[in-house]
């Protein structure tokens, strides 16, 4: 049933997988530095601690059971036939990636890259839940994201599932393109970020009773901008193995590939700087850092496609679009997201999809019918099934830290100790309190 | 509310993934997959405002 091929690597082409997957985890270093700039003070250590938590347990998890329903192209799948057609929806590998060899094949480069994006995914939501999620639960969290959510819909984009045989199976192009994990990952981790910011309610002080917003701004915009820079890197080694071992493109691509990740995160971030110039008289840290890490969002779906004047184009959309969606989740919405996760992964995870089949090479006749599939498939799958887990844990194991913990401080709450000991935090940090 | 918002995702998704699988010809399917774009963009409306109405009598 499964007519896609294994990629098959030149020894050079390995080595070369090898050490882009072993600058992956920057990608999630970055993001933790960027969530943990964003956030309070007194949640500092515990947003690193909990980075680091949540990409263990994923991983363990992951490897545990995650990669048997996700599996790889070309290896045991059930398979339904619908109307004639076959619609392979779940790996059927055992457990502890048993009957693996662990070698230099691509098999199992792609279980090592997959071990490292699952722990990137996990990471994504952690700044929603900023202030508020215990350490407990976003473990919790994170092993329901790395034992079911991921692997099912990485299954299907992937390791040979439906949506990438929509091509051979319906004839809509090549099936839905995803080189660097713009849904799998990015979209992924959005959705679960928007799920935990809906169960968690927002922080104390966050609205008003009319629903007006309070600013509460982050702590250290240098780690946050540091952060971009960590990212940039894993974020170019993603998008580059990814390509290679999931969209098979050729290992030569790897500097168009770098080159479209670094001006789609350059374009995003220059737009949103320059909108918020205008918008605000001076240009804004915290948004700008939104943009440069929604324009590297972005590209991981198109960067091996793309034209460099695309990717530009595609950096500029997004950063225009992040400061959209922060501003209608905010001000609109009344959802609390102080890293703006689900702007950034979500939504401009949603915008490099589309824009595989608006403005890159890759686009065929039915090229967009395939990409709107995994679009809708991120929206009336993922969505219902990350919030529906989410809740079910929050009714057994409340995810929200108690009233005394957030005025607190979760660092002094959940770890006994600050990040900054030997300076005195701020009274509250510009909170309202009622 | 929420709820409804939920199953109108799924109901929209349903719609999208059986368009390609059960219509051959390329007009139906478009017409189809839009159709079910827009049952999930109604869903998400409900879902996101019931959130919202939440919030607001929270305080």
């Amino acid at each position: 049933m499964i007519d896609l091929p294994l990629p098959s690597l030149s020894q050079s082409s390995a080595t070369l997988c090898f050490v882009l997957i072993l600058l992956v985890p920057l990608a999630a270093a970055g993001l933790a530095l960027v969530n943990c700039g964003l956030g309070r003070s007194r949640s500092a250590a515990h947003m690193m601690m909990a980075s680091l938590c949540v990409f263990g347990v994923a991983a363990l998890v992951y490897v545990a059971i995650g990669f048997s329903w996700q599996g790889a192209v070309g290896r045991p799948a059930h398979v339904l036939m619908i109307a004639g057609k076959p619609w392979n929806w779940i790996a059927a590998e055992p457990f502890f990636l048993r009957g693996l060899r662990l070698d230099l094949s691509a098999d199992s480069l792609i279980v090592l890259l997959q071990v490292l994006s699952v722990g990137l995914a996990a990471v994504i939501p952690l700044s929603a839940g900023s202030d508020r999620w215990r350490l407990g639960a976003a473990c919790a969290s994170s092993a329901l994201l790395a034992g079911v959510t991921y692997p099912l819909f990485a299954h299907w984009v992937w390791s040979g599932g439906w949506l990438v045989q929509l091509g051979a199976d319906c004839g809509l192009g090549r099936g839905f393109i995803d080189g660097g994990g713009a849904s799998a990952i990015q979209a992924v981790g959005g959705l679960t970020a928007l799920s935990v910011t809906w169960i968690l309610g927002p922080r104390r002080g966050k609205f008003s009773r009319e629903g007006i917003p309070a600013a509460i701004p982050g702590h250290n915009a240098v780690l946050a901008l540091m952060g971009c820079l960590v990212a940039w890197l894993g974020w170019s080694a993603l998008n580059s193995a990814g390509a290679i071992l999931f969209a098979g493109v050729d290992a030569s691509s790897v500097v168009l590939i770098v080159l479209n990740t670094t001006l789609s995160a350059i374009a995003s971030a220059l737009s949103a700087a320059v909108v918020t110039r205008v918008r605000f008289g001076r240009p804004d840290a915290s948004l700008t850092v939104n943009g440069w890490m929604a324009g590297l969002v972005a590209s991981s779906a198109p960067a091996a496609f793309l034209k460099p004047a695309a990717a530009i184009l595609v950096g500029m959309v997004a950063g225009f679009l992040v400061l959209s969606s922060i501003d209608l989740l905010e001000s609109r919405l009344a959802i609390d997201d102080p890293g703006g996760a689900v702007s950034v992964h979500a939504v401009a995870g949603i915008w490099g999809l589309l824009a595989v089949s608006l403005l890159s090479s890759a686009g065929s006749s039915g090229q967009w019918l395939a990409q709107v599939a995994g679009i809708s498939t991120l929206l009336g799958f993922v969505l219902p099934l990350t919030y529906g887990l989410n809740w079910l844990l929050n009714r057994f194991y409340p995810q929200r830290v108690n009233e005394e913990g957030e005025l607190q401080g979760m660092d002094l709450y959940e770890l006994g100790a600050g990040a900054y000991p030997e300076f005195v935090v701020h009274s509250d940090e510009f909170t309202q309190r009622y | 509310m929420k709820l409804t918002g939920f199953l109108l995702l799924v109901a929209g998704w349903v719609i999208v993934v059986a368009a390609p699988l059960l219509l051959p010809s390329a007009v139906p399917r478009v017409a189809f997959v839009l159709a079910g774009i827009g049952v999930q963009l109604l869903g998400l409306f409900l879902a996101v405002r019931a959130h919202r109405v939440f919030e607001v009598e929270r305080g």
